[in-house]
């Protein structure tokens, strides 16, 4: 029969055929423990882990520690390291948003079976592999066996074709396929066609990284050879292999996407699905802070176009914009490159790379009666503080593009 | 876990991880955090929910994070959840949590708040009232981690987990 990219990845990983609807028992090739989930989980009881070599640990939602208890996490965290002799430890200093270290120590391979206790965990379809949140759990027992199970989804395909504009981004993308076509509950989602070729990997990893909004059991890319020099740029002993769909593979559904018919997008509070439009719809409305950061969009092509909007510009009087690089590499090459001086002129705050601000958590909290325009993950009502606040979410380029005019704006009219 | 039986809890579609277990009581203790359950759409229902009620959803049940929440409606007390879909990270957690979960379609038309549903997990049927509904059937893999009351008591069986201190 010929099989879906889930089926082709979750079949190798089982040993076998992965037919609809199964549930297959995979190995695991990585699995990524994060700080915060130190704290509830029983991970000091674990007596012994199935192989410390594919697990990680990635100090990334409460960093720097921002309370005792989660300094008392992290101290766990890192006990639980050296019990287990686990060596790929990525704390302060080297620490990121496990989706980004993931991809940029090359960690996540097309093929693989990837786990984490964090929704998010589809960023890494991005480069092939059937990745996906799990609860804490069952990554705890991913830890002490090795293995997990996953129910092999119907897929749904997305082929696109053409060229995206200019400002628009893997975001504008995304927003468009969840505002028209809805969620995607219980289905894997996966990309191709003839525009992917040129679709940047950072947008990539931006649509993959939000299949969770839609609620895709997973999203998936095909291992292509611009996926390929990716991983390979990242982990040269990798020797990665293309992973591809079979051309006649059977679908629940084939949606085309013409990348030059979409333009930046906008999706109001509360949820992308079928909430989402293009920014004219809402441009006007007034902001309190924008932020740019997250697993989705915290990269350095994300702060590239934000500093190239922002640079000789100023964030409006009353506004507030937030700038969070996803991990310390592009912190550093963002400050190499000159990047941070453009954003902190303009008036942004750039902060330490962690998950705080995107999850209402430790940082950038927003009050009741505020309006936030994001760059990160998720809008739901009450994720980046007050219940009362409200959550916009777009691109980079138009959160940048609105916190110089103090409004949801379009980036096209305010770069000209 | 074969039966459970209780009065309804009926919220609508959408129902997501955030409203459910909010981001600044992932600091709390699970019995506190308990308290700020549905804190966006229904603030006020940890203090009326009971133990043994159940909850019953409309689609796309439990949209978003990997967050706990079924060990709060286990502080809480609650017996069963039951949604017309659900979102395939909570349903997971759920079931490795021990907290019974059950598909039915049209569970929000069929089901009203306060009324008391019986659940047979061994028969795969719901009964409101006077009607039977069937439902979907639990996997073999999933029903043997509610048999062992969640994953984490069997891997302590397993001799995997050290038995807890919690």
């Amino acid at each position: 029969m010929p099989e879906t990219l889930i089926q082709k990845v979750l079949g190798r990983a089982s040993g076998g055929q992965a037919e609809v609807g199964e549930i297959v028992v995979c190995e695991v090739d990585l699995t990524a423990l994060i700080d915060i989930q130190f704290a509830h989980d029983r991970l000091a009881d674990v007596v012994s882990v199935a192989d410390p070599d594919r697990i990680m640990i990635v100090f990334d939602h409460a960093v720097p520690a921002p309370s005792i208890r989660d300094a008392e996490s992290g101290r766990k965290a890192r006990a639980f390291a050296a019990e287990h002799g686990i060596r790929k430890l990525f704390d302060l200093g080297q620490h990121g948003i496990v989706h980004q270290v993931l991809a940029e120590q090359g960690l996540a391979r097309p093929g693989w079976v990837v786990a984490c206790t964090d929704s998010h965990t589809c960023a890494a379809g991005a480069v092939g592999a059937a990745a996906r949140g799990l609860g804490p759990a069952e990554v705890l027992q991913i830890v002490c066996t090795g293995r997990t199970w996953h129910q092999v989804p119907p897929t749904v395909h997305y082929a696109l074709s053409g060229r995206k504009s200019p400002w628009v981004n893997g975001k504008d993308i995304f927003l468009h396929i969840a505002g028209r076509y809805g969620d995607a509950t219980g289905h894997a989602v996966e990309f191709g066609g003839p525009g992917l070729a040129e679709l940047p990997m950072a947008d990539r990893r931006t649509i993959a990284t939000q299949g969770a909004e839609i609620g895709a059991d997973f999203t998936i890319f095909p291992a292509d050879q611009h996926c390929l020099d990716y991983v390979t740029a990242a982990a040269p002993d990798a020797e990665p292999a293309p992973v591809r769909p079979d051309e006649d593979a059977e679908y629940a559904a084939v949606r085309g996407i013409e990348l030059s018919g979409i333009s930046p997008m906008v999706a109001r509070p509360g949820t992308v699905i079928e909430n989402a439009g293009p920014v004219g719809d809402l441009v006007g409305t007034r902001i309190d802070q924008a932020f740019i950061g997250s697993c989705a969009n915290g990269q350095l092509a994300d702060l590239e176009v934000a500093a190239e909007i922002l640079k000789g510009q100023q964030v409006a009087s009353g506004t507030r914009l937030i700038v969070t690089p996803a991990s310390q590499r592009i912190y550093l090459e963002a400050s190499r490159r000159g990047l941070l001086a453009d954003l902190v002129e303009a008036g942004a705050t750039v902060t330490n790379p962690t998950c705080g601000a995107c999850f209402g958590y430790h940082m950038g909290t927003l009050a009741a009666g505020e309006v936030c325009i994001t760059a990160s993950t998720r809008n739901f009502k009450g994720r980046m503080g007050s219940t009362e606040a409200e959550v916009y979410m777009a691109s980079p380029a138009t959160v940048a593009a609105s916190a110089i005019r103090g409004v949801i704006s379009d980036v096209r009219e305010v770069v000209g | 876990m074969n039966q459970v039986s209780g009065r309804a809890w009926v919220f609508g579609d959408g129902i997501n991880t955030d409203d459910m277990y909010p981001g600044f009581a992932m600091r709390l203790p699970i019995e506190e955090a308990a308290r700020h359950m549905f804190h966006a759409s229904r603030p006020e229902w940890p203090q009326l929910v009971h133990p043994g009620d159940v909850v019953v959803a409309g689609r796309n049940f439990g949209l978003g994070s990997s967050r706990p929440v079924p060990l709060l409606f286990r502080e809480l007390g609650v017996a069963a959840l039951v949604a017309e879909q659900f979102n395939s990270l909570f349903f997971r957690n759920c079931i490795n949590y021990g907290l019974p979960a059950a598909t039915l379609p049209s569970a929000t038309r069929l089901i009203r708040e306060g009324e008391t549903v019986l659940i047979d997990f061994t028969d795969g049927s719901l009964r409101v009232g006077e009607t039977v509904h069937p439902i979907a059937p639990l996997p073999e893999l999933l029903r043997a981690v509610l048999d062992a009351e969640g994953l984490l008591r069997q891997l302590e069986l397993d001799g995997k987990l050290r038995p807890g201190k919690g």
